[in-house]
């Protein structure tokens, strides 16, 4: 699958023609949210890239690193040779870097062809915190030697590009985050448009909630809710139409932020464990809470949440709150607000199907219920939240290793979707 | 209801909460999650100045053309008090304890109770009052009470700018309301769609309101209250808790338009192991802050959004979020203009908290008709619009005592617009707001401080009979001075701030300490002086030639208005001389004068039709009503022109009062035939503006005064004096020929205008047409000051 994607980038179009398009693709975008962006894979073409290949995703709160390791070390000249085996000990050779940082091992991807080359795609992630140690480390270790440059995405390609080109010697190669994201989901459209993408079949029942397949084959136009650290939602009507009609703050960084404040605990994952084994009720005033029942004039189920953290004002309640239930409040009172936005935003947008992507979404499906469930209680069922396959074992769709290769003389870009 | 963790608040101040609650007609409670709201009616006294048409009947001196009395009079007072629900139960206890005293007990004994509280509450109220209480649903409640404050109180809604000048910048009172979207923000948040009175529907919510601020607030801060959590959110600084654009970028993110400062994730720095000592801890400060405005700016999105997709254009906010705190109106109002890229306007209301209690009130009221009448906010009687921002920390602190006011008078008569106006929707009474122009507002304050013991001296003096009537006037003096000081502090706390407004306070805090009409007496020694001097003065004026009399006329009207006991400079002249209507003449700005159209209006009365009916709104007792106005309106019924003079309903200073001008007509009568004549075929008729001010507001004039105008289709609207023309009214434009006369008797004002003391204002201005107004009315724009 894989090496088709890369032939099918690769007999694009030429070099030229793609920089062109890039750049006109760049100039669109500064003035604005509306303006139409081209957003097709397409685009980039392939030549031969020199090794080794990075690709980064520097998010808010993580950053994540791709990784091409060519299966045989053999096939190159003695100075690439050298720099591939010093990577391999230090990479490959851990599981574990630093504090924080980590190699999700079972992510590993073995025999992908990229560039005409086989190899194993390696996944790392760390904490954005982290970001100076990261680059101590690559400076220790020489990295500037390794590679002409990096190809980066996320909002941190921009924020470190000069401390990069400054300690590191290493230039990054700055891709559109958006367009990364699209891009992605293109891919998919593309190649896997039967099994990718699911939903939720009785969402507001915890018992029959089932997951569902759905068929992604004419996905436009379509809504993406992207959630990181905030929230980005675009609207996408063909492969080269899109633009960002709305966003939040209140996204996974909010969840995090506030669990950590409010549970004391130390991990993404320690705060999703946390909230699936509490009850928001506890935390939460309903609807039957402040009436006494259903608010039926108004068509407001008891059960409504009436008002998120609204037991917290009684002191004896707050006194006796479980960490358990606080993080579980958290995570109903964001994914309810992010549902309630997306709902209008497709309204508005007249755009029926909305597909939530983004890196809040790994780990386990409970953030995605509650979503499925917001989605359905805002839009009296009208509306459904699609999933993408990737997003449950994946860093995120959105970083697609983008691969940059610059060679004497000869500038070429190539891009091309990983899926993971 | 006591808890342990409000031991230390102090209690519920009930005597001073709950005016005249002995005299309660009728109940209605909102009780909300956090905040309880008692409304009810009641009978207020008040002072009221009778004259009579018999001086021998009651002995009093010869030559007196009428006799004035004071009377006790009772008016219709709407109450709404709101306090924490912490204290209902003080509150119905003390309720009860004075019901049980009181001789006249609730009328019928059923009372509306709403809000959250309601089913909660049922069995403590019902059981404490020995009422039957009657459940109204909250969210018609809260339509309906924002219906009613929006059509009734001046200067309600407003919108915020920060750093703008001025930042709040008040509405009016608007006929035309519909469509908006209101929405509540209570513990949780409603989000309705009003388009009438009766058709509105709750078009969405969201949970994240007041009580995710509060509760969350309390277990991220040690804060527990409320306003203590807004306090330390205006300390704070977001930065160190909220991950903005830049923290990720470095900069903007230009691609997507979005600023280096906008907020990426909310409290996305939080995220991170609470172990992590190698970063300080948070401050309490910066994270309620970073609170507040994750939870405004999300009602501000969701509120926009909804706008949108409704097509409404008016967002206003209601409930007990924003407590006028303009760090949360910034950020709603930022919110909303970034959305919607202006095209949405954010509004915010004075009386937020009070909405659903009023709505309740006059839901048990319906059979009464509230409808019927106009109502107006006693400003003597309710507390203002608190703003943490322009307070220092001490006057917070007494400012924030346990509850607060709203008051609402029942008006005797419906009051509506004034049809001669050009557009009432855009008509705003005032010349000068002083929240914008900060040294008029410096200027005008200090000069009512000044004036306010004048004031005081002569309330003392009109009750001298009254064995407490030092003691009240001195109350008077210091609530009002008080008053002055917290407006010094924060301009916008009782609606715009105006010269008409300042004048309506003083007259308030007058009536509150049962005073009323202050120059009685005075106004009657002057009536009957310029009495003696009438038939004269129209000898006189009957030999002039035309032109020559039209301009001795319009000379008598600008003399007359010189007799303002409401002007410092004139009052010091005629307290220690004698002083005629020659000696004004003479003191008369030479011409041309300042605003000279006197030409025009010559060649409009001599070379034309005469106008079929002139409107008068005439100004102070004594020599400019009797020598100058009289006489200038007997030359336009002379004229053939119809006349309506229009007298003040209640008392002001020193102008004349409907019911003194009805006893003067009938005096005037006796001297002048012409006259008798006229008032005898209704071709001049006395009527009463509906006004109580030396100001005029032309959108609330006496309905019966608006019929008289259309019936006999006025096409002419003479405004004089000071305050009808100048403070007020200078920029109003008419849909027919108007007359603005007054002269500027105050050396402040007349340097602004680039005048002296004494300036002449004779403002003459045709008629006009709505499509001619926008390019006309950008020269009248102008501030006086740049004249």
């Amino acid at each position: 699958m894989a090496e088709k994607a890369v032939n099918g980038f690769a007999d694009d179009s030429s070099s030229d023609k793609s920089l062109k398009k890039h750049a006109t693709g760049d100039g669109a975008t500064v003035n604005g949210i509306e303006k139409v962006r081209n957003g097709s894979p397409d685009s980039f073409c392939d030549i031969r890239p020199s090794m080794p290949l990075f690709g980064m995703d520097i998010g808010g709160t993580l950053t994540k690193l791709v990784y091409f390791e060519p299966a045989n070390f053999d096939e190159f000249d003695l100075e690439e040779k050298e720099t591939l085996q010093t990577i391999h000990r230090y990479l490959i050779g851990n599981v574990a870097y630093g504090k924080s940082g980590i190699r999700d091992v079972h992510l590993e991807m073995e025999n992908q062809t990229i560039c005409g080359r086989t190899g194993k795609i390696h996944f790392i992630r760390f904490p954005t915190s982290q970001m100076l140690s990261f680059i101590e480390l690559a400076k220790s270790k020489n990295f500037s030697g390794l590679a002409s440059g990096i190809c980066a995405t996320g909002g941190g390609a921009y924020m470190f590009e000069e401390i990069f080109a400054k300690e590191v010697l290493l230039q990054l190669h700055k891709y559109d985050e958006m367009d990364c994201l699209l891009k992605g989901i293109h891919y998919i459209d593309r190649y896997n448009p039967f099994s990718e993408c699911y939903f939720f079949r009785n969402p507001r029942d915890t018992e029959l909630c089932k997951k569902m397949p759905f068929d992604f084959r004419n996905p436009y136009p379509y809504l993406v809710v992207n959630i990181g650290s905030g929230v980005s939602i675009l609207a996408v009507r063909s492969k080269t139409d899109y633009s960002r009609v709305s966003g939040t703050s209140l996204g996974g960084g909010t969840f995090l932020g506030l669990c950590c404040l409010l549970t004391g605990c130390e991990t993404f994952e320690e705060a999703i464990e946390l909230a699936s084994q509490g009850d928001s009720k506890n935390i939460d005033k309903l609807v039957r809470d402040i009436y006494g029942g259903d608010y039926s004039k108004f068509g407001l189920a008891g059960e409504t949440v009436a008002c998120s953290f609204g037991h917290m004002m009684s002191k004896e309640k707050r006194d006796t709150s479980s960490r358990e239930d606080l993080a579980r409040a958290t995570l109903v009172t964001l994914t309810n607000n992010i549902g309630s936005i997306a709902r209008m935003c497709a309204k508005t947008e007249k755009i029926e199907r909305v597909v939530f992507v983004g890196n809040f979404l790994r780990v386990n499906e409970i953030s995605m219920k509650l979503l499925a469930y917001a989605m359905d209680f805002w839009s009296n069922g009208s509306l459904k939240a699609l999933f993408l396959e990737h997003e449950v074992r994946n860093y995120n769709l959105c970083f697609l290793c983008t691969v940059i290769v610059l060679r004497k003389r000869v500038t070429a870009s190539i891009l091309f979707s990983v899926l993971v | 209801m006591a808890h342990k963790s409000y031991a230390k608040s102090i209690d519920l101040p009930t005597e001073k909460a709950f005016h005249n609650i002995c005299n309660a007609k009728r109940f209605a409670i909102d009780i909300g999650g956090s905040l309880a709201k008692v409304a009810y009616s009641s009978l207020v006294k008040k002072k009221s100045t009778m004259v009579f048409d018999e001086p021998e009947s009651y002995g009093s001196n010869k030559g007196a053309i009428y006799n004035v009395s004071e009377t006790d009079q009772e008016c219709v007072r709407l109450h709404f008090v709101k306090f924490e629900t912490k204290y209902i139960e003080t509150c119905l206890d003390f309720i009860q304890a004075n019901l049980i005293q009181s001789k006249e007990c609730m009328v019928n004994k059923v009372i509306k109770v709403t809000g959250g509280g309601a089913y909660k509450y049922t069995d403590l109220v019902s059981g404490k009052l020995g009422v039957q209480v009657d459940k109204e649903d909250e969210i018609e409640c809260l339509i309906e009470g924002c219906n009613f404050l929006l059509k009734n109180i001046p200067d309600e809604a407003f919108s915020y700018m920060r750093h703008g000048n001025p930042e709040y910048r008040f509405q009016g009172v608007d006929s035309d309301i519909f469509p908006y979207l209101l929405v509540n923000i209570g513990s949780g948040v409603s989000l309705c769609k009003v388009e009438s009175e009766s058709k509105f529907e709750r078009i969405g919510g969201t949970s994240m309101g007041g009580g995710t601020f509060w509760g969350m607030g309390s277990l991220l801060t040690s804060a527990r209250e409320f306003d203590e959590l807004l306090e330390l959110a205006e300390q704070g600084d977001h930065k160190s808790v909220d991950m903005l654009v830049k923290d990720i970028y470095g900069g903007n993110y230009g691609a997507i338009g979005l600023g280096a400062d906008v907020i990426a994730s909310s409290f996305g720095k939080a995220a991170r192991s609470p172990r992590d000592t190698s970063v300080q801890q948070f401050k309490k400060e910066d994270v309620a802050r970073s609170l507040l405005l994750c939870i405004s700016n999300d009602i501000g999105q969701i509120a926009y959004l909804q706008a949108k997709l409704h097509g409404v254009k008016k967002i206003y906010f209601g409930g007990f979020f924003i407590r006028g705190h303009p760090f949360t109106m910034h950020t709603m109002t930022f919110a909303i203009n970034f959305w919607s890229k202006g095209e949405i306007q954010a509004l915010f209301l004075r009386h937020e908290g009070y909405l659903c209690a009023i709505g309740a009130f006059l839901k048990g009221m319906e059979e009464e008709d509230a409808e019927r009448y106009s109502w107006g906010e006693n400003l003597a009687g309710s507390s203002g619009l608190q703003s943490p921002k322009h307070t220092s920390a001490s006057y917070m602190q007494k400012m924030s005592m346990d509850f607060a006011m709203l008051e609402i008078n029942r008006l005797d008569r419906p009051l509506l617009p004034c049809p001669l106006l050009l557009d009432v929707s855009s008509y705003l009474p005032d010349t000068v707001d002083l929240m914008q122009d900060g040294d008029a507002r410096e200027y005008w304050l200090s000069c009512f401080a000044d004036s306010a013991h004048k004031t005081r001296d002569l309330a003392a003096k009109s009750q001298l009979h009254e064995p407490d009537a030092e003691e009240r006037a001195n109350l008077f003096l210091e609530k009002y001075l008080d008053r002055l000081q917290s407006l010094k502090q924060n301009p916008g706390a009782f609606g715009s701030l105006t010269v008409r407004n300042l004048l309506d306070t003083s007259t308030h805090f007058l009536e509150e300490s049962q005073f009323t009409d202050t120059f009685s007496q005075q106004k009657q020694i002057e009536n009957e002086q310029a009495l003696q001097q009438l038939a004269s003065r129209l000898k006189y004026l009957d030999g002039l030639e035309p032109a020559q009399r039209h301009l001795e006329l319009a000379m008598g009207v600008l003399a007359g208005n010189v007799f303002d006991w409401g002007a410092k400079e004139i009052r010091e002249i005629l307290e220690v001389q004698e002083f005629g209507l020659q000696d004004a003449q003479a003191k008369l700005q030479k011409r041309p004068w300042l605003f000279d159209d006197f030409d025009a209006w010559l060649d409009r009365l001599t070379n034309r039709q005469p106008y079929r009916c002139a409107v008068i709104f005439c100004d102070n007792s004594g020599v400019d009503i009797i020598l100058g106005i009289l006489p200038f309106a007997r030359q336009l019924l002379l004229m053939g022109t119809n006349v309506i003079l229009c007298a003040n309903s209640h008392p002001s200073l020193n102008d004349v009062v409907y019911t003194e001008m009805l006893l003067i007509a009938k005096k005037v009568s006796e001297v002048c035939p012409v006259l008798r004549q006229a008032l005898e075929q209704e071709r001049f008729r006395i009527m009463e503006s509906g006004q109580a001010s030396p100001c005029l507001d032309l959108r609330l004039i006496d309905e019966a005064l608006v019929v008289a105008i259309k019936e006999l289709e006025a096409d002419l609207i003479v405004i004089e004096g000071m305050g009808r023309a100048v403070h007020t009214n200078f920029h109003a434009a008419f849909a027919c020929d108007s007359l603005k006369a007054a002269v500027i008797k105050n050396k402040w004002l007349a340097n602004r205008f680039g005048g002296e003391m004494f300036s002449v204002m004779f403002k003459y201005e045709r008629a006009r047409c709505i499509s001619s107004s926008s390019s006309s009315s950008a020269s009248l724009t102008s501030s006086p000051g740049k004249r």
